[in-house]
């Protein structure tokens, strides 16, 4: 049995009548990368924000590093990695003067260290570079190694994607997957579906309710109630309305120039066609998808 | 002794404040440019009053006793009228403050001791308008007593008119009466009070603003470091502000050190206690550095006004005289005129002191305290 890192009891938290985190349990194990999933408003940001004891949990208790996260707050900030959406970093600071200013706040003064994180993020060469004129995808880099500069065992990503180009993303999961590699546990949000599926287990959270946690995997077999299916149709929009109808399908939806459906696992691409055709839906094809978390995510969040 | 966490953030804040060419013009030169406006603009010193004259005798007689309005240099001839209503629009446009009108048979009745001049004043300035009036009236009666005595003499009487009650004035301190000697302590004391509290508040609330406060809070810094590294550059920038005014007052407008140097800046900290603390509170209220400005400044501004900055204190109803015991500035303008201008020490001023130190305490460890609930 490995060692939990992260142990969250029926987490909770209040603002005012609005419930932002509901009863989350959850843990996290020593060098595991987990991904937490869900919209924007869903609870993800205010569990990282308990966890590191910047919010009073109004019910439950969450254990960090084997510390209690409200109570030991100093404790876990001290081992601890952070790295915020908003990327807390000062514009009229050089990529220099921002780490090696959380460097000395980390007590971390030796400048061979400096160097070596930025060295790690492929900042070096960067050093004199106001932050105010880097790209997105730059500036990503430097609020990682702001949060790595202490050398923390664990490490806390709220969404640390959102905003950068698709190949900045790329290269930022792979310095992630590296860190674990040297056995970092990494707790990342993210809303990107496709981020997830790089994950070891993925939290699927929605309203403030954790709905699952497993390897997306072991997701995409138990929660999905039957087979997925891209449908191409003709008109797009009474083809969606149709199979919305028909008998053996759970769940339909848009995707681009298809729709993506669940079905009971006894459907027929003969049945589908049948249903379509008989409402006057012209079917270019009918074919098998394979399950994407975005289908576990659409699944669970319709089938309360 | 400082520890690296303290350190760094100091020297980050520096940094920061170099770089920042707003904020350094602010805390350096808006300090001179109030100075200079304040030092020259803000005077109550009354010159050069524009006078019109409507002078109908044009005699010898009347001729003197415009030479005596002349001669006292609070007055101006600027105008030399042929008409009352010629008279009146100078006024009325502002070109002329005071209109003189000597009668046509001036220095018939001069002869029998009725003779009148009428002194048309403008009000609407009433510092101006007060100083002209009570000019014009020792002007004329000085006069008056001038002809008289010579009249005597001419009659051949051996003494002279001599009024048998003399008040024989000293003014001490400033005996010129200058009002920038005034002013300027004035201003030191609203720069440590108003410039440090806003710029403290911004600076704290630039931090909320871009999210840096919280990824700040992640680490091991403690809340008191966090506050401290924020306020001591601007602590530091602050006593600079003040040797800079003091040292252009000094040598540029003369004002005096007559007391210790050495006290009033350690008294100045004691006042920066009291603004930097209105300006963190004002942080720990505001979202964004618009609020934090307004907030501070609505704090600041009805304080300046009742510190005794610009109007005296003893002139105020009563009740706001009360209000003005809850203002730090009002101890501190008394305790840098008193030094500045006295030269008198720690003794003289001891309540001031010690109202001026309750009064910082109270408000940065309120501030600190609320501070600190903010972070949690």
């Amino acid at each position: 049995m490995p060692e939990p890192v992260v142990v969250a009891e029926n987490l909770t938290r209040l603002f005012g009548d609005f419930v932002a985190v509901d009863h989350v349990s959850f843990r996290i194990n020593a060098g595991e990368v987990v991904g937490y999933l869900g919209p924007n408003g869903s609870g993800k940001t205010t569990t990282i924000r308990m966890l590191l004891g910047l919010l009073e949990p109004s019910d439950g208790r969450a254990t960090v590093l084997g510390y209690d996260a409200f109570l030991q707050t100093e404790e876990v900030r001290a081992r601890a990695g952070y790295m915020s959406q908003k990327f807390a970093i000062y514009d009229d600071l050089t990529v220099w003067e921002n780490l090696s200013f959380y460097g000395g706040v980390y007590g971390v003064t030796e400048r061979a260290r400096i160097e070596a994180t930025l060295a790690r993020v492929a900042l070096g060469g960067h050093e004199k570079t106001l932050t105010r004129s880097l790209s997105v995808g730059w500036r990503q880099r430097l609020a990682l190694a702001i949060a790595l500069v202490h050398q923390p065992k664990l490490l806390f990503l709220d969404e640390p994607t959102s905003g950068v180009d698709p190949s900045a993303r790329r290269v930022f999961w792979d310095l992630i997957y590296d860190l674990a590699g040297e056995g970092v546990t990494i707790f990342v949000t993210t809303h990107y579906m496709d981020e997830a599926e790089y994950c070891e287990r993925v939290g699927i959270m929605r309203e403030g309710k954790l709905l699952a946690m497993d390897t997306p995997a072991n997701l995409k077999a138990q929660t999905l109630p039957g087979p997925v299916w891209d449908v191409f149709a003709a008109p797009l929009q009474a083809g969606l309305e149709t199979l919305s109808v028909t008998d053996g399908v759970l769940h339909t939806g848009l995707a681009g120039n298809h729709l993506r459906i669940i079905t009971r696992p006894k459907m027929t691409v003969r049945r589908l066609r049948a249903a379509l055709t008989a409402a006057g839906v012209e079917v270019a094809a009918v074919e098998r998808g394979e399950p994407t978390l975005e289908d576990v995510f659409l699944s669970l969040a319709k089938g309360d | 002794m400082l520890n690296s966490r303290l350190r760094s953030i100091i020297r980050k804040e520096f940094i920061q404040i170099l770089r920042d060419p707003r904020t350094l013009a602010i805390s350096l030169f808006i300090p001179i440019m109030q100075l200079f406006l304040l030092g020259y603009a803000a005077t109550s010193d009354v010159r050069n009053i524009p006078m019109a004259v409507w002078d109908q005798n044009r005699t010898p007689a009347s001729r003197a006793l415009l030479d005596a309005f002349r001669a006292a240099d609070y007055f101006r001839i600027a105008y030399d009228v042929g008409s009352e209503a010629e008279l009146r629009t100078l006024i009325e446009m502002g070109r002329a403050r005071v209109g003189l009108l000597i009668p046509a048979d001036y220095d018939l009745r001069f002869l029998d001791g009725t003779a009148q001049v009428a002194m048309v004043l403008d009000g609407s300035d009433p510092t101006v308008g007060s100083t002209a009036l009570s000019a014009a009236q020792l002007i004329g009666q000085a006069h008056a007593t001038r002809i008289l005595n010579e009249r005597m003499q001419r009659a051949g009487a051996t003494f002279s008119l001599q009024p048998p009650l003399e008040v024989r004035t000293q003014v001490w301190y400033n005996p010129d009466l200058v009002s920038a000697y005034f002013m300027i302590p004035g201003v030191i004391g609203m720069i440590l009070y108003a410039i440090t509290s806003m710029l403290t508040a911004t600076a704290i609330v630039r931090e909320r603003e871009r999210g840096t406060i919280e990824q700040l809070i992640v680490t091991p810094i403690r809340s008191w470091e966090l506050m401290v590294g924020k306020i001591l550059p601007y602590v530091i920038l602050a006593l600079l502000d003040t040797l800079e005014v003091l040292a252009i007052g000094h040598w540029w407008f003369g004002v005096p050190v007559r007391g210790s140097l050495a006290l009033l800046l350690a008294l100045s900290g004691l006042l920066l206690l009291s603004g930097l603390g209105i300006g963190l509170y004002a942080s720990t209220i505001a979202n964004t550095q618009q609020e934090a400005m307004l907030i501070s400044w609505m704090t600041l501004l009805p304080g300046i006004f009742l510190s005794g900055f610009f109007f005296p204190l003893e002139a105020m109803p009563k009740v706001l005289q009360w209000v003005s015991y809850a203002i730090p500035l009002r101890y501190y303008l008394i305790i840098i005129r008193a030094i500045l201008l006295k030269g008198v020490g720690a003794a003289a001023i001891q309540n001031e002191i010690i109202a001026l130190a309750v009064f910082g305490v109270a408000i940065m460890g309120a501030a600190a305290l609320h501070f600190r609930k903010r972070l949690d």
